[in-house]
């Protein structure tokens, strides 16, 4: 018997080992490749310049265009997210305390649109672009994007909102707070770390998806200048590039995708760091 | 002598869902005096405490018929603003919550919601609750440092002065000493014995010793409803039900 526990032991200690050393392998394996091929590659040039003409061709330009529409993009969506999104967590935590059913329903329903691939939100969008006779543009890609992010948003801010203590609620009650002082003066003051974890998670989802601004905001080689204009995103821009049968083309693919890498590693650590300056008040249960 | 009651409970029936919680309640709570509610885990003490701020509003599917009055004004009244009705009370709940701010924030949460943001006002209030409390010289050169750094038994005295600042008639408090070590149980209880100059004070537990310590009042509960109802000493002198007996005698928790 002693034996077998021991056994067991060890062998999902391993499993649990092997298992680790594998994803982290692979992380590392995707970020060295990217370092590697995309590193010589960058230059200022890269990042301080549009295309140019034959920019596809390996002639000169950078993927100015592209960061900037990126950002655009993301910070638009996350701002549309936070302003839709931060009300619906608090709204389901707070004032729908007493309808746990209803609450449940809508938890689910907002599972399953997180569930759904952001390329079926790029045709949605698409589909009623068409009907009103819409182009392509920076602001339709904006919304669809927000669409998309909304329920990662809600329900990462509604994990974090369902961790504070009934008791809390219970307290600043008897104190004769109203739901909506309860709402802003106690739950987003003690989840107010992990809401800029969501908010800032949702960047990094937005940042990143090709998918849902394919058929959206459409792929320029300039900066866009208004929200009804044409704008690109560095995900599409690596998908060209790399499309290209010229090797420096490709190589500049992976400069790309680095750049993207680095916005997101930034987005990281600012999150981390927000996180720990606005601990000091979070009351620990 | 007669008593003069702050709150009058008549034929209060609860239930959550198919549970019955509290059955047929009736009784009066003394005002100036520590009343204490007494029985084991799960009789409906605690249900009862929060029927009287209408804090179980706050839990789906509760039925409840009855009546409770406080200060002669029926609670359950659909008129009445429900904060203005807990603004009568403080509670104190089985640890303590403080809010995820200052101490001094704390403090004055109940007086800033109703619009005193003024700090020249809120200031020598905090200083004379938190001395109510019996926490200003441990916390005095650190008001606006995060409750959060307190201990807990510092905690549950903040949760105290908050509970006074709103200027309440009525102290509820929920096993108050539960999450406490000896000593800070040991101040909280002095706090009450103080304060009941001034408030009416209702306090749950199954501490029966604590009970014998501070009760004027006893209200004894045994699976939702009340068993024996009297001062300390008829209760604890001379019970009159058989279960009460047993309970006093330690027979069960």
């Amino acid at each position: 018997m002693k034996k077998i526990r021991k056994i067991e032991e060890i062998f999902f200690r391993s499993m649990a080992l092997m298992s680790s050393i594998l994803i982290i392998f692979a992380l590392g394996l995707i970020i060295f490749s990217i370092i590697k091929k995309g590193f010589p590659a960058l230059s200022w040039e890269m990042v301080s310049q549009t295309p140019k003409g034959g920019f596809y061709f390996g002639k000169e330009g950078g993927i100015l265009n592209a960061i900037v529409g990126s950002l655009f993009l993301a910070t638009g969506a996350t701002f549309l997210a936070l302003i839709i999104g931060l009300p619906v967590a608090l709204y389901i935590n707070v004032y729908l305390i007493k309808r746990v059913k209803l609450v449940n329903s809508i938890r689910f329903l907002l599972d399953v649109l997180w569930g759904v691939p952001s390329i079926v939100y790029g045709a949605f969008g698409f589909a009623v672009m068409i009907y009103f006779g819409l182009k392509t543009s920076l602001l339709a890609g904006i919304v669809v994007v927000t669409l998309f992010i909304i329920p990662i948003m809600v329900r990462a801010m509604d994990e974090s909102l369902k961790l504070v203590p009934r008791g809390l609620l219970e307290s600043a009650s008897s104190l004769g707070a109203t739901k909506t002082e309860i709402a802003f003066r106690v739950f987003l003051r003690q989840s107010f770390p992990a809401l800029i974890t969501a908010t800032l998670l949702s960047f990094g989802r937005a940042i990143g998806d090709a998918a849902a601004v394919m058929f959206t905001a459409g792929f320029t080689d300039s900066i866009p200048q208004s929200l009804g204009q044409q704008s690109a995103t560095l995900p599409l821009s690596i998908f060209f590039q790399l499309s290209s049968p010229i090797e420096e083309v490709k190589n500049r693919a992976y400069a790309a995708a680095l750049v993207l890498t680095v916005i997101i590693l930034i987005i990281s650590i600012l999150s981390r760091f927000l996180t720990k300056r606005f601990k000091k008040n979070i009351i620990k249960f | 002598m007669e008593n003069q009651n702050i709150i009058n409970i008549e034929n209060l029936n609860l239930s959550i869902g198919k549970q019955h919680i509290l059955k047929n309640i009736n009784t009066s709570i003394p005002k100036n005096k520590i009343t204490v509610i007494l029985g084991p885990s799960g009789c409906g003490k605690t249900t009862l405490l929060k029927s009287l701020n209408r804090l179980t509003d706050l839990n789906p599917d509760v039925k409840i018929t009855g009546k409770i009055t406080i200060d002669d004004i029926n609670i359950f009244n659909t008129n009445i603003d429900v904060t203005e009705i807990r603004r009568k009370m403080g509670l104190l709940a089985q640890r303590p919550y403080p809010l995820p701010t200052s101490i001094f924030n704390n403090v004055t949460f109940g007086l800033r919601i109703s619009g005193r943001t003024n700090k020249k006002f809120l200031l020598p209030r905090v200083e004379r609750y938190l001395k109510l409390a019996n926490l200003w010289e441990e916390v005095k050169d650190r008001l606006h440092e995060p409750a959060s750094r307190l201990s807990i038994g510092q905690q549950q005295r903040l949760c105290l002065a908050r509970g006074l600042a709103v200027d309440p008639e009525i102290i509820l408090a929920d096993e108050p000493t539960s999450a406490l070590d000896p000593i800070s149980s040991a101040a909280i209880e002095e706090r009450f014995i103080e304060l009941k100059e001034n408030y009416t004070v209702i306090m749950v537990t199954h501490i029966l010793r604590q009970a014998k310590r501070i009760a004027d009042n006893v209200i004894f509960m045994y699976l939702g409803e009340i068993i024996e109802q009297g001062t300390a000493e008829q209760v604890f002198e001379n019970p009159q039900q058989e279960i009460t007996k047993q309970y006093l005698r330690g027979s069960f928790y």
